[in-house]
């Protein structure tokens, strides 16, 4: 345990400490000598685009967040309430087309990006991330809303409440803890991508972090490793900080969707 | 109420909205004559054309493209396929209406009460659409144009509108199995991807499962702290420490080499280790990146048997303990089990997911190091072989849309027969 820990922590501390480290420190080691400087932090937003890399990936990473969990939410809910004709067969073709790598029709999307004029646009990649993200994450939703006792539902129709009432007073404050869950990952889907993000976004100003930050260290003749630690816990503390907050609802999330499929 | 004839709304209905006449739906009967009027109009000013150019893909290069003609040739079997569940569903409607009204429910005539009944059992179609649409347009037809491009020969020779598109039937495919210099490539880098699924998985899947059994053991101090060490791989994002990595596996630079092997020398001197070549040596490189995916992959799988150990009744346990079972036994008999049979579907996403696990061989190395012939790196997986054929300097985009193919065939088959052996399917509705 002790062991794993260590290796665990290892490369963390690492990229941590190297962030705060002289800027013509080449060796990407863990030494707590030297001289710690916030210099690095400085150079990322005065002499690097990492400034509009940050902001962009915000942009896309919200605005993925906020359509995803919507969709997703009302998707879930029905599947799990509802009995309607085709829902065996769409919750069927649901986990198929999960199955299709949505990474893998890079050609198509390419061609379509370059027929709707929206190669370099934002609002094309935002769409693929929360189209790739609705199959898996519907499932899971789905998973969440069927442990929500149905009683509530039924009593609160004796009681009067609508279709609409029902959902949004009852049902949605129970599955907070879920949607919440959703959110993180809707959030976070974009800001790990690299693939598509390299692919559809052509100039340098419009990357987004896990782009432009690999343009740091991809030159083997002139790494900059201090910048691209001190980049990399910019992105990293705040996804993190959210990910510990959220993580006591994971393992309910997780074994809800996952014993279902 | 008058009786209606079933077979008869059905027959009318073989033109949409009649069916509903004769029901007496006015305003349903009317909205589908629409829709059919509509589909007909687009069909002729549009469809047809759009079918023909998807045939001949255009004659006149320069004027005709026949990037635009495939997808909006793809488009048009899209809108059709949505017309045809319409047109299924206009017939069902004709007959299921009628037997309601032959048995004396009530069904729908104003606007009013359509769309109250819209509210009511429409309501789920109403709140799917959006997901639908979205999934329509980013997965469904992305994936419908690659499966058209794989028939076409469109590479770097061929890209219009300077050029035009032929069919080429299955030659991406038999070049792929017969072609010696492609056949060579495909069969190293697929025989790789099977080998990194297979190893990368498996091996963050033991690390999880022993981490989760051994926190969970009744003797272990500081639970919390080590808890939150665990999950640190998970919550920072990936890229981040793939990138961390690769600069830590670096030859002369790195920590590995200066100063764990370092370590290693100084504390036990006579099993000296030279420098590894992480970066520069093919075998290295599969065994860091494997390594790597390790302390990537364990957390997710770690999080989720600490949530299945916990549902296991203790009283399991102790009932075996009175029989005198040993730990192992204990272990093999009682735990494995209960967590495969829970976590199996998991664990089948997983393998699919480092199948096409793009990131972490890319940003690590680029593929590389080494070269297996036609762009494909010593590293590289199906699908990071993709993504080098598609932006290469020499693209060939329908040997990629080929090679995109054969993965999702792959993945698809193998997850549906676990899937069902697992009963991962079964829905109790």
């Amino acid at each position: 345990m002790v062991i794993l820990g260590i290796i665990v922590i290892y490369p963390v501390l690492i990229t941590f400490i190297t962030a705060f480290k002289d800027a013509n420190v080449q060796a990407f080691v863990l030494d707590f000598g030297g001289k710690w400087t916030l210099a690095n932090f400085k150079t990322l937003f005065t002499s690097t685009l990492y400034g509009s890399w940050y902001l962009n990936t915000m942009v896309i990473s919200i605005s993925c967040m906020v359509i995803q969990v919507i969709v997703v939410t009302l998707a879930g809910y029905v599947y799990s309430r509802y009995r309607f004709a085709g829902k065996k067969f769409s919750l069927t073709f649901f986990i198929v087309i999960q199955m299709v790598p949505t990474m893998a029709a890079l050609t198509a999307y390419y061609v379509l990006a370059n027929m709707l004029n929206a190669l370099d646009h934002y609002w094309f990649l935002t769409a693929i991330y929360i189209g790739g993200g609705i199959p898996q994450n519907t499932w899971l939703m789905k998973g969440y809303f069927d442990n929500v006792p149905y009683d509530l539902d039924e009593s609160a129709k004796l009681d009067g409440a609508g279709n609409f009432k029902i959902f949004w007073s009852i049902v949605l404050p129970l599955v907070k803890p879920m949607i919440a869950v959703q959110a993180l990952w809707a959030f976070m889907s974009p800001v790990q991508d690299y693939l598509m993000a390299k692919f559809l976004l052509t100039s340098e100003s419009h990357y987004t972090v896990a782009v432009g930050l690999q343009t740091f260290i991809n030159n083997a003749q002139n790494q900059q490793v201090v910048l691209f630690s001190a980049g990399a816990i910019l992105v990293a503390f705040p996804i993190a900080a959210l990910f510990f907050y959220l993580q006591r609802f994971f393992v309910s999330g997780l074994l809800a969707g996952g014993s279902k499929g | 109420m008058q009786k209606k004839d079933v077979k008869k709304a059905q027959r009318l209905s073989i033109i949409p909205g009649l069916g509903q006449f004769y029901n007496g739906q006015t305003i349903k009967g009317i909205m589908m004559l629409v829709i059919l009027a509509v589909f007909i109009a687009e069909f002729a000013l549009v469809g047809v054309s759009a079918f023909a150019n998807l045939v001949s893909l255009g004659s006149v290069s320069m004027e005709d493209n026949s990037l635009f003609m495939i997808i909006y040739g793809t488009l048009q079997i899209l809108v059709t396929i949505v017309f045809i569940v319409f047109y299924i569903a206009n017939l069902y409607d004709a007959k299921h209406v009628a037997e309601l009204i032959n048995n004396g429910k009530k069904v729908s005539h104003t606007f009013k009460e359509l769309g109250s009944n819209l509210l009511g059992g429409g309501f789920a179609y109403l709140l799917t659409t959006p997901a639908y649409l979205l999934m329509i347009f980013t997965i469904v037809f992305p994936v419908v144009v690659t499966l058209l491009m794989a028939f076409t020969n469109y590479d770097f020779a061929h890209i219009p509108p300077a050029m035009l598109l032929d069919w080429v039937g299955f030659k991406n495919f038999t070049q792929m199995f017969f072609l010696s210099s492609y056949r060579a490539t495909f069969s190293a880098v697929f025989g790789w991807t099977v080998i990194w699924t297979v190893c990368a998985t498996t091996l963050q899947i033991i690390i999880g499962i022993a981490t989760a059994v051994i926190a969970n053991q009744k003797f272990i101090k500081f639970k919390r702290i080590f808890g939150v060490i665990f999950l640190l791989p998970w919550a920072i994002p990936a890229f981040v420490s793939i990138m961390s990595f690769s600069n830590i596996f670096n030859d002369s630079a790195g920590a590995i080499n200066v100063q764990v092997i370092g370590l290693w020398n100084t504390l036990v001197p006579f099993a000296h280790i030279a420098p590894i070549h992480w970066m520069t040596d093919t075998f290295w490189t599969k065994v860091a990146i494997i390594m790597i995916q390790g302390w990537l992959g364990f957390p997710y799988i770690y999080v989720m048997i600490t949530g299945i150990l916990q549902a296991i009744p203790d009283d399991l346990y102790e009932a075996a303990t009175l029989d005198g079972a040993t730990v192992m036994q204990k272990f093999r008999k009682i735990t494995l089990p209960t967590i495969f049979a829970i976590a199996a579907p998991i664990f089948v996403t997983q393998y699919t997911f480092n199948f096409n696990n793009f990131s972490m061989i890319y940003l690590f190395n680029q593929g590389g190091p080494g070269d297996v012939g036609a762009n494909a790196g010593g590293t590289d997986i199906l699908i990071s072989w993709i993504y080098k054929l598609t932006t290469g300097t020499s693209p060939q985009y329908s040997l990629a849309a080929a090679v995109t193919l054969i993965i999702s065939v792959l993945v698809i088959g193998i997850s549906l027969i676990v899937f069902k052996k697992t009963h991962a399917f079964e829905m109790e509705d």
